[in-house]
């Protein structure tokens, strides 16, 4: 259990320390680097926490605390990239519905012109 | 005949060898009216091969998938006041001389949408044996959900009144439009016909459709269908 939560501490450390320097060099936007360092912190309090582990074990009713830590982990990143899902797909229709309205006015600027010099 | 108000659309990506026979055969066929290829950002010279060949062309800046760029030519449609849209694909499978029947079921029937299908007369080209598979099992599903059946769900040779203009430019599936748009219709109590037309091969050129994505597109379809019906139950259920 101890390997298993120094690991995780690690591991929550460098996610942190990844994310925070990608948001400085501005590879990742602030409002998209939430729900990793939300993660992060979640997974760091409960790999240093062994009463809030305990907590979370028992009230998931499962006995066993590093089986409890791994499904929360799990738990944890499934939900972010449903957040990240819902995310893209926004992305996405703001992306086709720019791009059209791009192409319409295009046309309609190509159009100008021909009649302008006509 | 009088064209009025009609626009054809041309779908197109990566078309230079087809396009330009497709709008001399649609200006022989209908005259004058205009044609609008919507070029979706193709590698290749369609787009200027479609305006030597007489048409408009409406250039995406990025590859939007058949949806997306049919949706931004009814969108244009609507805002220029058109009120009938036909679309006929950029391979030069549809056959043009079929554009009048169409129209003038359109005109005729009071529906909102008409769709040439090539099962209603087994005449011309028909589909390989799986897509004909594919086409019986939508067939079978799309019987009860439209309350009527429907011959050729995925034929995309289609025409549009401005009713439906107006609903396409909102709200249209953006991938794989067919089926899903007959959903749409039917759940907004919009009616649809269906006239027999010609299919023949593609002039030149590969079909894109392999068996994967054929999975793919029934699996993708499917959802679109089940989401679509769900999303009118909700606002129903709301109201």
């Amino acid at each position: 259990m101890d390997r298993l939560s120094n690991v995780l501490t690690i591991f929550s450390l460098g996610l942190i320390l990844l994310v925070l320097s990608s948001v400085r060099r501005a590879h990742i936007r602030v409002e998209y680097s939430v729900s990793w360092l939300g993660a992060a912190v979640v997974l760091l309090i409960l790999s240093r926490s062994t009463s809030a582990l305990g907590w979370l074990s028992e009230t998931m009713g499962i006995h066993d605390p590093p089986l409890a830590l791994l499904l929360t982990v799990f738990a944890v990143f499934l939900f972010v990239f449903y957040r990240f899902s819902v995310m893209v797909s926004n992305l996405k229709d703001a992306n086709i519905a720019l791009t059209q309205r791009v192409a319409i006015l295009e046309y309609y600027l190509r159009s100008h012109h021909e009649s302008d010099e006509a | 005949m009088s064209y009025g108000p009609l626009l054809i659309i041309v779908p197109a990506y990566n078309e230079e060898t087809n396009v330009g026979f497709v709008i001399e055969e649609v200006h022989q066929v209908m005259g004058d009216v205009p044609v609008l290829v919507l070029d979706d950002c193709s590698a290749d010279a369609t787009a200027a091969v479609a305006r030597r060949a007489g048409a408009r062309v409406l250039s995406m800046p990025c590859h939007l998938g058949l949806g997306g760029c049919v949706q931004a030519g009814y969108r244009l449609a609507f805002e220029l006041g058109f009120d009938y849209v036909i679309r006929l694909d950029g391979d030069g499978q549809h056959d043009p001389r079929d554009i009048p029947l169409i129209y003038e079921a359109l005109r005729e029937s009071g529906c909102q949408m008409v769709i040439g299908a090539r099962f209603a007369e087994a005449e011309g080209f028909q589909a390989s044996g799986l897509r004909r598979l594919g086409i019986r099992f939508f067939r079978t599903i799309l019987r009860p959900i439209l309350g009527r059946p429907v011959r050729d769900p995925t034929s995309g040779y289609v025409g549009v009144n401005r009713e439906a203009l107006a609903l396409f430019s909102k709200s249209f599936p953006l991938e794989y439009p067919e089926i899903e748009a007959l959903v749409v219709l039917q759940r907004r109590a919009f009616r649809f016909v269906e006239v027999p037309c010609r299919m023949r091969k593609r002039r030149s050129g590969r079909s894109t459709i392999t068996p994967l994505r054929s999975l793919y597109y029934i699996i993708h379809v499917l959802l679109g269908v089940f989401v679509n019906i769900l999303k009118f139950e909700r606002h129903r259920w709301r109201r």
